[in-house]
């Protein structure tokens, strides 16, 4: 089936994911779309960054050929300092993460189930993988918050009853934002409820790019990003 | 006599690593934190069929992860490809790119390195648990997932947590900035990470840093790893002298 619309960008996912930040909260990103979050936050909110590499509090990305070894974020890219940073080893980092510590966290996801299982570690195909921080952030952040595009290169569903590759966490994710919608993950087993859609895309034209049923919020409204 | 954990040089620093010896390398994967000398050292000095426990399990030489542009990587790829190594317990042991993969997995493809994986938190917890004398402790990380497979689990307050085991090991190689001859360690920025945990979970730790001062020359409310976990320190020549090009 054609798209009825364009997908939104990645930048666009991002901009969407950085709307559920609110002020004063500790947040962690995570690599790939997550990581372009941070220059999309909104105007009056101020965050703090927490990161697996160390650090609590940070300046953006630093300039090309201005970068500190010393100073990274989890994905290896070099930040600039700000007032009020504070730095400590991983056992620490992890204990914040684990310790119910860090409000919100933004993943990538290979596949998330429709109870908000998520899988973005292991891709059988590779027969190897990267676990990281993931799963500590899964069960450790309050908010989990998946940003992806809704379907593989080749077009392959990712929102699916029940996870094919291996999980990261069960039962994790609270929201998922994707180029096409953006979708509520309901506790309980409540299954997913739709509550924003891309501009040109209907209920009909993202369920049929989501392998799980999706229940329609009566307040469904266009994806803004002001 | 005083006490002074300086080694003279790098190689006298690793000289008694056996075979098959359990060896944590320190840092988070990029430049920042990681005992360059000392693998190169290990390398040289050529002790097999090695364990080595690392968030990574070197991820910077295919892809620059955390290093300057224009500098050529140094990681652990340097004791891989030398056939030291035959296991690999990490937390992110590839390449973050398919088609750029490290030399473990090469390694691991050919069926010549045996590879586990830990969650990242769990990895450090495991650390810090081996150091402070604590066998095992409960997790939520990993409940219900294949990481979680052959380990008991228990309910607390209705959730599931994993039970996981202390991580020793008989070395450490570490990395910090400023040491005083007693062991006293101080790092800096995100080049923390693995380091303090490590230096507690070894027999042996050796801290590799930019220099070492006399005691009094550290802060001592601000020592980030106290002396007691650290058994050799051996600092990094000048740039100049240093035969390789080091971030």
């Amino acid at each position: 089936m054609t798209d009825p619309a364009p997908r939104l960008g990645r930048e666009v996912i991002a901009m969407r994911v950085a709307r559920e930040f609110h002020d004063g909260e500790v947040v962690n990103l995570g690599i790939g779309i997550p990581t372009l979050c941070s220059d999309f936050v909104p105007f009056g909110v101020q965050l703090m960054y927490h990161s697996e590499s160390g650090l609590l509090n940070c300046g953006p990305l630093a300039d090309e050929g201005d970068g500190d070894v010393d100073l990274i974020n989890a994905g290896g890219q070099f930040l600039s300092p700000i007032p009020g940073m504070a730095y400590f080893d991983s056992a620490e980092a992890f204990a914040m993460i684990r310790g119910g510590h860090v409000d919100v966290t933004a993943l990538g996801a290979l596949q998330v189930s429709e109870t908000g299982d998520l899988a973005n570690w292991f891709l059988p195909a590779r027969g190897v993988g990267n676990v990281g921080g993931a799963m500590d952030l899964a069960v450790g952040a309050k908010r989990v918050i998946v940003a992806m595009e809704h379907n593989g290169r080749d077009g392959a569903q990712k929102i699916v009853p029940e996870c094919s590759f291996p999980l990261t966490g069960q039962g994790c994710v609270g929201l998922i934002v994707t180029d096409i919608a953006v979708i509520e993950v309901l506790p309980e087993g409540g299954g997913l409820r739709l509550i924003e859609h891309a501009s040109g895309w209907d209920v009909a034209a993202i369920q049929s790019q989501t392998g799980a049923e999706l229940t329609v919020s009566s307040d469904l409204t266009e994806i803004t990003l002001a | 006599m005083p006490i002074d954990k300086t080694t003279n040089n790098f190689a006298e620093a690793v000289s008694d690593i056996s075979d098959g010896s359990v060896v944590m390398i320190g840092g988070f994967g990029g430049a920042g934190g990681m005992p360059h000398l000392l693998m190169l050292a290990l390398r040289d000095q050529g002790a097999r069929n090695l364990t080595i426990i690392g968030n990574t399990a070197g991820i910077a030489a295919p892809t620059g992860f955390g290093w300057p542009e224009g500098v050529e990587p140094i990681d652990h790829a340097v004791l891989i490809e030398n056939g030291q190594i035959a296991k690999v317990i990490a937390s992110f042991p590839v390449s973050g790119s398919v088609s750029r993969p490290n030399a473990f997995e090469v390694g691991f493809r050919a069926g010549e390195i045996e590879l586990e994986v830990v969650p990242q938190g769990t990895l450090a917890e495991r650390m810090r648990a081996a150091g402070a004398g604590i066998a095992a402790f409960y997790t939520p990380t990993a409940a219900g997932t294949i990481l979680a497979e052959g380990k008991e689990s228990r309910m607390f307050d209705g959730r599931e947590y994993v039970l996981e085991e202390a991580l020793h090991a008989d070395f450490a190689l570490i990395r910090a900035k400023t040491a005083d001859t007693l062991g006293n360690l101080i790092y800096t920025g995100t080049s923390r990470t693995f380091n303090p945990p490590m230096a507690a979970a070894a027999r042996v730790t050796i801290a590799e840093v930019d220099e070492i001062v006399e005691p009094g020359g550290i802060d001592p409310e601000r020592v980030d790893t106290p002396s007691i976990y650290v058994q050799r320190i051996v600092a990094r020549p000048p740039a100049s002298e240093g035969g390789v090009v080091l971030p």
